[in-house]
Parts: structure tokens; C-alpha cells; sequence
């Protein structure tokens, strides 16, 4: 049995076309399988080597180096929530924003809900600083966010 | 006062549909394109050399000068690159152009395709920008419908592709050669330069890297001309026969402890005080400046005697910082310790360094590490001298990194040090702890 479906693999080759050679789409296929499984796991990563004409360790290495992606172990939760803390956001209340959120939730950054609702993480500059202290709930930014609409937003809010 | 700007790229933000490629033409748009076709590739590089525009990434280089250094009469294929990266803190013109006005940077691209003779456009974007991935798609759908992309464009004989190509969260991959390496599918590793990207690139074929509104600016040389961009901004320097002048608008952006944060257009060479006073609303809570940052964290700081320096590609290296960078201008207040203001600077370069320069990979995490030493109330002196030998012996200006980012990590360093210095011996002689809260990671 394979981890990545059929649809998942065509997804895939359907980028061999826009680059000159096939480990170009390591990054595309890294995040197509992020999305779906909400992690890569060893055998994805053996997968996709298989469909790209790679070593896993070429993969695994490309991967290994952006702290974007997850292993089996650490799986995403349902929402990915980063909470920036780069300069702008700290000035206007990025740091308290965070530490209020990971108090709220009872989690570290990287850690996600025990009902696996929500994982939360630090960012550097998210480049939404007009909208200081901001977020990103999994690709959309939120600018100008309290710990209230940290909580609602990530579907942990206290009704 | 002057009178108020009229701006250029901004000019459609806020305008109901300014995504679509109809409203675009509506408005003028896709002319320097149809302008461009009619000349030869060529011509549209002298277009571009003779209004001086120099690069918006943050070296500021001459852009057509880089167009040149493409090998003459290459038969293989040519890459374009676009950096649309944007991960320096303070930064987010990119986003709000792309996000309010796509088509003005695709009609760039595509001009920018057509003078270099580039095959392939790979659009590099930064994993964040969801919102500018999904417009971009969207108009770029749009482009092809009416064929400004693809196979033969307009009947001009040229024909491109532009790939979005997303990124996975690494500062470094703003670096045009660590931009390289992730788009090839490799750790964003910056190359060992020379050879340039123009001479060996993506896929060791030439490549052009360009930043996201130095392509905007394109597409509105092309249309209006180079005369017309010379009238803005502030002119070579005629005692300096190396200067290239600061000519066209930038987008600065504006952020931390002002009233009003946001995005405004501007002639190059406004002031830092006028920005603040004239157009974020001045600072906030009736408080004065302490620092500001004139583009970005890894140009440094200007203190709050040096707020009369233009913001164009000369003044703030004049007041002792790195450069303009990426004209992101961030206000700290007088309430705010600058022992914390550093200690977040140092820590970002420390979690973004890509730990292949020794000097770098040490410097900069041991940077952090003595800040945050100083801010439990446990610092000496001596760390003093530490920080300021690291920040004198990293980078490509002292020679020991293959990249810029160093030079980015030294130089808020160097500036505190030089003019914050008596705030940080305060701190450490009173032994206060930081009042800042910190969260670190579970892992
Ligand atoms: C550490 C580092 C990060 C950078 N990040 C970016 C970035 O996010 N966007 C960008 O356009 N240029 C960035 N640059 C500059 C690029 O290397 C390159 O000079 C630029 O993309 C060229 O485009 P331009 O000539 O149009 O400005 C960075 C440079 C360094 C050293
Ligand atoms: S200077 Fe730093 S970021 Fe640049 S290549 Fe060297 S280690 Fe990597
Ligand atoms: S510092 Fe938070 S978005 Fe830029």
C-alpha cells in the first residue's frame, strides 16, 4: 500500500512539464503532500523520490532544511495558526499575543491542541507589519489581531 | 509643504476589480507591453538603462546594467526569476501590489521576458502570501486567455510561461542564488558568487532575479518613458561620477509605533521625519522616536538626531546604516528598550541563518545568545566588546560569508552599539531583568 493516492501522484507529475528536470518539483510535491496528510511521512518521502527520479536523501535533505515541513510524529493539526514575532509585531504586542494564546491553549509553539484543532507556531516577519500584531491561519494573513480573535479565528473560542 | 503625490503603482489600490485584466486594460494597462513588442529586445534594455532605475530587493542595483550581463547571442534557454519572497521584517509592498494590482507586475514580467529573451518566468513566492498565490493564478489564467502569455504574444514571434513557485517559509530564499537553490528543489543554500546568475543561474542556464516592484516600475518606464521617470525622485550626484541617482517613487512601508502603519508611494528621497510626520500620522501616544529603522532590520538604525536623512539609495549609508534596503521604515518609541529591540533582531538572523559560513552560523547565534544574557540581568561589559567584535568580522563587507545576510545581522548590531551604547551599559550595570515576556519553543 502506498501513502500517496493516485490523484496525489498525478497532482504531482502534473508540474514535471514547467521545469527543466524533475527535482525541481521537490517543493511543489512536499507541499501538495503536507496538505493533504497534514505531514510527510518517511514513506511519502521514499514515494516521491520514486516519482521524481531521486534518492530519498535528496528529498529528505531539501526537506529537513525548511522548518515548514513535519514528520509522522509531530502531525498538523486541523488549522495551522503562526503568531508573528519579528520586530514590528513585538513593538505593537506580538510577544504578549503569543504568550497569552500558548497560556490560553496550554501548548508550547509547534505543539497542537489535544483535540488536534489547532497547531500553533512562531513566524519571523509574516510582511503584513501595517498590521501589527498579525497572524496566519494555515496560507491567509489576519492583521490587527487580539488574543479574542486568535481563539475564535483558530476555533478555539470560549462561548 | 509639497504639493501631495500623485501615486503610480498604487494608483489602482482600492479601486473596485482591480484584479481583473479588464479593469487593467481600462485603464491603460498592457500599453508599454504593446510599446515594448514594437521595439527590439534590445531598445527596451536601453529603455530601461537610460531611466536609471535601480533595483527595489534591496541592493539597489542598476537594472538594466544586470539585463546586460546576460551573455550576447545565448541559443539556450534564459530564465527569469521573480523574487516575490519578501520575508525582510517590515516589508510588505510586494504583497499589497500584487495583492491590489497584479496585472501591473505581470506586464512587467512579461516586458522584462521579452528584453532579456527569457524562455521561462518562474515567479518565486513566499509560502505566506496565500491571498497574492491565488490572485496571481487567477490573472495569470486571464493573461493567456488573451494571449499576453504563452506562444507567439500579440504576433510578436515571443513566446513565455510564467510558473508560480512557492516557497516554504525560509528568509534565505530572498537571496537571489539561495532563491536558485529551493527553486531547483535543493536546501536554499546561497552560491559562492562569481559566477553571477546572469552568466549561470537556474539550472545552471542564465537567469535575471528581480524583485517584485522593480518589475512594476518596468511595466511604467515602458509606458510613460525613461524621460518621465527621471523627473521623479533625486538626481546622480554630479560630484560622484559612480552615482546612479535615486530616480523614480518607492513604496515605503511604514510600521511599529506610529499612528497610522500602512503603505505609501513617494518620491525617492523623502525624509524619515517627513514619512513619520506627514504620512503615518507622526508616533504614537503623543511619545517621540527613539530609533528608526530605514529599511528593513538589516540596515541598522537611525537615532532619533538623524531622522532628517532622505531615504533614497545614499542617505542612510551617509548616516552610518547599511543602505536603503527595502525602504521599511520602523519607528520605536522612547518608551521602548533598546536592549530588547536588539536581542529581537539578533534572534531572527540566529533562527534564519542558513549555517553554511562558520562566521556566520556562530556570529550570529552567539549574538542571541549574549543578548539574551544581557536581558535576564547577566551581562557584562565584556559582552559588549563580544558583540561588537562579531558584528565587525561577519559578512561580505569584512569578507568572511558568501552571503548578505551577515552584513544584515551585523548592522543593527554596529548601530546600537555605536549610537545606543550608554543605554546598554545602564542595563547592564543596574542589573534589571527584561520586562519583555518570552515564549520559546516546545522542542
Ligand atoms: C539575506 C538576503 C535576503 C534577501 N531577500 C530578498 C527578498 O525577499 N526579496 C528581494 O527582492 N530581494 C531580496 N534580497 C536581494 C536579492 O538577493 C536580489 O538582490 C534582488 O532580488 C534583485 O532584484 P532587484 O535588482 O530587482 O532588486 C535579499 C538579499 C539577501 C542577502
Ligand atoms: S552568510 Fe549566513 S545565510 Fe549567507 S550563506 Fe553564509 S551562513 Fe548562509
Ligand atoms: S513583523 Fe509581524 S508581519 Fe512583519
Amino acid at each position: 500500500m502506498s501513502v500517496l493516492s493516485e490523484g496525489l501522484r498525478q497532482k504531482i507529475r502534473d508540474h514535471f512539464s514547467r521545469y527543466p528536470n524533475k527535482q525541481a518539483v521537490t517543493l511543489p510535491a512536499l507541499h501538495l503532500v503536507q496538505q493533504e496528510l497534514k505531514c510527510v511521512p518517511t514513506e511519502a518521502v521514499e514515494e516521491v523520490a520514486e516519482l521524481l527520479d531521486l534518492a530519498p536523501a535528496q528529498i529528505f535533505d531539501t526537506l529537513s532544511f525548511y522548518g515548514f515541513f513535519r514528520d509522522e510524529d509531530r502531525p498538523l493539526g486541523k488549522k495551522r495558526v503562526w503568531i508573528c514575532r519579528s520586530l514590528p509585531c513585538m513593538l505593537r504586542g506580538g510577544d504578549q499575543l503569543l504568550a497569552e494564546v500558548c497560556e490560553k491553549l496550554h501548548v508550547s509553539p509547534g505543539d497542537t491542541t489535544p483535540n488536534g484543532e489547532v497547531t500553533i507556531e512562531l513566524a519571523e516577519c509574516l510582511g503584513a507589519c501595517d498590521g501589527a500584531p498579525c497572524i496566519l491561519i494555515d496560507d491567509e494573513l489576519k492583521l490587527n489581531v487580539s488574543v479574542e480573535d486568535v481563539l475564535r479565528l483558530a476555533g478555539e473560542g470560549h462561548e | 509643504m509639497s504639493e501631495a503625490f500623485e501615486p503610480i503603482l498604487l494608483r489602482r489600490v482600492g479601486k473596485p476589480n482591480n484584479t481583473s485584466i479588464d479593469t487593467y486594460m481600462a485603464d491603460g494597462g498592457y500599453n508599454g507591453l504593446k510599446k515594448a513588442l514594437a521595439m527590439q529586445p534590445d531598445e527596451v534594455t536601453q529603455t530601461v538603462i537610460k531611466s536609471n532605475l535601480r533595483g527595489r530587493g534591496g541592493a539597489g542595483f542598476h537594472t538594466g546594467s544586470k539585463w546586460m550581463f546576460l551573455p550576447k547571442g545565448y541559443t539556450g534557454p534564459i530564465y527569469l526569476c521573480i523574487n516575490g519572497d519578501e520575508s525582510e521584517p517590515g516589508t510588505f509592498n510586494n504583497r499589497v501590489i500584487i495583492e491590489e494590482d497584479p496585472h501591473q507586475v505581470l506586464e512587467g514580467i512579461v516586458i522584462a521576458g521579452y528584453a532579456t529573451r527569457a524562455t521561462t518566468a518562474y515567479f518565486y513566492l513566499r509560502y505566506e502570501y496565500g491571498r497574492c498565490y491565488r490572485t496571481l493564478q487567477k490573472a495569470i489564467d486571464e493573461m493567456y486567455a488573451k494571449n499576453f502569455l504563452g506562444k507567439n504574444i500579440l504576433g510578436s514571434g515571443y513566446s513565455l510561461d510564467i510558473h508560480l513557485h512557492r516557497g516554504a517559509c525560509a528568509y534565505i530564499c530572498g537571496e537571489e542564488t539561495g532563491l536558485i537553490e529551493s527553486l531547483e528543489g535543493k536546501r536554499a543554500w546561497p552560491r559562492i558568487k562569481p559566477p553571477f546568475p546572469a552568466i549561470e543561474g537556474a539550472f545552471r542556464r542564465p537567469t535575471i532575479v528581480n524583485n517584485v516592484e522593480t518589475l512594476a516600475c518596468v511595466t511604467n518606464i515602458l509606458d510613460r518613458g525613461p524621460e518621465w521617470f527621471q523627473t521623479i525622485g533625486v538626481p546622480k550626484d554630479p560630484n560622484n561620477p559612480r552615482d546612479a541617482g535615486s530616480y523614480g517613487s518607492k513604496l515605503y512601508c511604514i510600521s511599529g509605533h506610529v499612528n497610522k502603519p500602512g503603505l505609501v508611494e513617494l518620491p525617492l528621497g523623502i525624509t524619515a521625519r517627513q514619512l513619520i510626520d506627514q504620512h503615518a500620522g507622526g508616533v504614537w501616544k503623543d511619545r517621540k522616536a527613539k530609533a528608526v529603522v530605514p529599511g528593513g532590520i538589516s540596515m541598522g538604525f537611525l537615532s532619533a538626531d538623524e531622522l532628517d536623512t532622505p531615504l533614497d539609495f545614499n542617505g542612510p549609508g551617509r548616516a552610518g546604516c547599511l543602505g536603503l534596503g527595502t525602504a521599511a521604515v520602523i519607528v520605536i518609541d522612547d518608551h521602548t528598550s533598546m536592549v530588547d529591540v536588539l536581542y529581537n533582531t539578533c534572534r531572527f538572523f540566529a533562527h534564519e541563518s542558513c549555517g553554511q559560513c562558520t562566521p556566520c552560523r556562530e556570529g550570529t547565534a552567539w549574538s542571541a545568545k549574549i543578548l539574551h544574557r544581557i536581558r535576564q540581568g547577566e551581562g557584562t561589559m565584556e559582552d559588549l566588546q563580544k558583540l561588537d567584535d562579531i558584528s565587525k568580522t561577519i559578512g561580505t563587507i569584512p569578507g568572511t560569508t558568501i552571503c548578505g545576510l551577515a552584513d544584515g545581522a551585523a548592522w543593527p548590531i554596529k548601530n546600537a552599539l555605536q549610537k545606543f551604547r550608554p543605554e546598554f551599559e545602564e542595563f547592564i550595570r543596574s542589573g534589571r531583568k527584561s520586562e519583555m515576556r518570552e515564549v520559546v519553543l516546545a522542542h
